[in-house]
């Protein structure tokens, strides 16, 4: 353990001395007073802030992470369907494409407030608007996956006697897995956010609208240890889903590799 | 009996004309050899034998069963050994069983048993980019040869190997060949390879591309090491280089 510590020292000094020298400045500046406390509160204060709460914290992340789950699922259940079917049938790749590449045009937090207007103040708005944001990731991943199989590869099977479930299955499905995890990646990050964004303009519970709430109580210090608590929950959904890609790809991370 | 015949195959695309009236038979246990200058339609015609493509006009015959146009029936093996990187060797191996229907532990099961016969001892849990060339070529045959224990076509299977690797799986070859018998059909642009491998030698000439003579090698197999550099293959490469 130490060792692996140790490790991850040696390699990320750079950034971890720039970050910890940043850190000194802006609490240096918040300590002599340069900058009132009530416009920019000091890092300690924001950690002795998310420490004092961190029990309610715990209780609106668990709202928005379910938000953000169901979201990530459904957007990429549907995107997996939307490849499959973009691959299979030409003339719904050329009708869908660009359909695809507009709607991911459409700044996010403009139809939010559209949605709440159509699916109240509960989870439907808010799922919607993550499925909305990780379907396009996931769908063009995959998608680029399926196309780029090699077709050599295909030819051989085809030579072999095998069906088309059988050429997506042994073929297409594993050659599209580096890139549905760079999608997942993305879309991991993009549906905490999406989350946030569409608590910000209305419900119940959820980081978005304690945030809210924390802005117009001016607590600016409480406000910085959700933020650093969101960016903490998006980091940690990208390392899971490193793991679960290491785990789905045992073949990638042999160290003899070339 | 003939295990595969082809019979007048003729193909063209567009304009051109690839391939005219090509005739060609394979004998139980045979190795055939097609030898041809590259653009000559080999690979073409390697296309229509698998199935992948139709001819204009003519047949394939599989112990007299005509499978003109089916896949399913012979596979192939290119330069390319095509392992699929995601797949263990012994899951390259036994992905034609799977194809087939047969449960995933017996078709490992099969496939393993394999592995001492075509000299894969212990690779069978590597990932193919662990393994040699040579190596992945020959489980690359394996997989053509659990596929089918019929005939086997070979693109030009050696072509991107080194020579002295290349030397070592001709070897592996015809001793893997005397074992298992498999009738095989070979592509080759080397002639040497060609005189050295094969039972006979088809010649095929380009644009259009049609069968220029047809040479039978003397038991190729019983003359030893030597025989690359002896009289009787000299004689061989002359004529072979006259024809073409």
């Amino acid at each position: 353990m130490t060792g692996k510590l140790q490790n991850i020292i040696r390699h990320n000094w750079p950034a971890l001395v720039l970050t910890a020298g940043l850190l000194l400045v802006w609490e240096a500046v918040c300590v002599t007073g340069l900058v009132p406390a009530y416009m920019l509160p000091a890092p300690t204060d924001i950690v002795l802030a998310l420490i004092t709460d961190f029990p309610e914290l715990c209780g609106h992340a668990a709202v928005t992470l379910q938000e953000a789950a169901y979201g990530l699922i459904l957007g990429t259940a549907l995107g997996f369907i939307c490849a499959v079917g973009m691959d299979a049938f030409e003339w719904l790749y050329r009708a869908l494409y660009p359909i695809l590449v507009i709607t991911q045009t459409i700044p996010t937090v403009a139809i939010a407030p559209l949605l709440v207007l159509w699916f109240g103040y509960e989870m439907a708005p808010k799922i919607i608007l993550i499925v909305l944001v990780t379907f396009f990731p996931m769908a063009v991943g995959m998608l680029e996956g399926f196309r780029g199989v090699d077709h050599d590869s295909v030819a051989l099977l085809r030579s072999m006697g095998a069906s088309r479930q059988q050429i997506f299955r042994y073929i297409k499905c594993p050659a599209a897995l580096p890139q549905f995890f760079s999608g997942l990646r993305i879309a991991a990050a993009y549906s905490v956010v999406g989350a946030v964004i569409s608590e910000w303009l209305g419900g119940f519970q959820g980081l978005g609208v304690y945030m809210t709430r924390v802005r117009k109580a001016y607590a600016f210090d409480k406000m910085f240890a959700v933020i650093l608590l969101i960016s903490a929950i998006s980091l940690l959904l990208m390392a899971l889903v490193d793991m679960l890609q290491t785990k789905c790809m045992p073949y990638a991370r042999d160290p003899e590799e070339t | 009996m003939n295990k595969l015949e082809v019979r007048g195959v003729s193909k063209r695309f567009a304009d051109k004309q690839v391939l005219e009236n090509i005739s060609i038979t394979l004998k139980e246990g045979e190795l055939v050899c097609l030898l041809g200058v590259s653009g000559a339609g080999k690979s073409t015609l390697f296309n229509i034998i698998s199935g992948l493509s139709l001819p204009d006009s003519g047949q394939v015959l599989l112990d007299g069963e005509d499978i003109t146009g089916k896949t399913g029936r012979i596979s192939y093996m290119l330069q390319k050994d095509l392992l699929l990187p995601y797949r263990t060797i012994v899951d390259n191996a036994a992905l034609p069983l799977l194809l087939r229907g047969v449960s995933k532990q017996e078709a490992r099961a099969q496939a393993a048993a394999h592995f001492a016969d075509f000299g894969l001892e212990g690779t069978e849990k590597q990932w193919p980019h662990q393994l040699s060339g040579g190596m992945r070529q020959r489980a690359a045959l394996l997989r053509t040869y659990l596929f089918s224990q019929n005939v086997a076509l070979l693109d030009e299977p050696f072509s991107a190997l080194d020579t002295l690797t290349k030397t070592a799986m001709h070897e592996w070859y015809l001793d893997v060949m005397e074992r298992i018998r498999l009738s095989t059909l070979f592509i080759t642009h080397d002639i040497d390879e060609a005189i050295l491998l094969s039972d006979r030698i088809y010649l095929l000439t380009g644009q259009p591309g049609r069968i220029a003579g047809e040479i039978v090698i003397d038991n190729p197999r019983k003359q030893g090491k030597d025989f690359p550099l002896s009289p009787e293959f000299l004689h061989y490469k002359r004529r072979i280089m006259e024809l073409l």
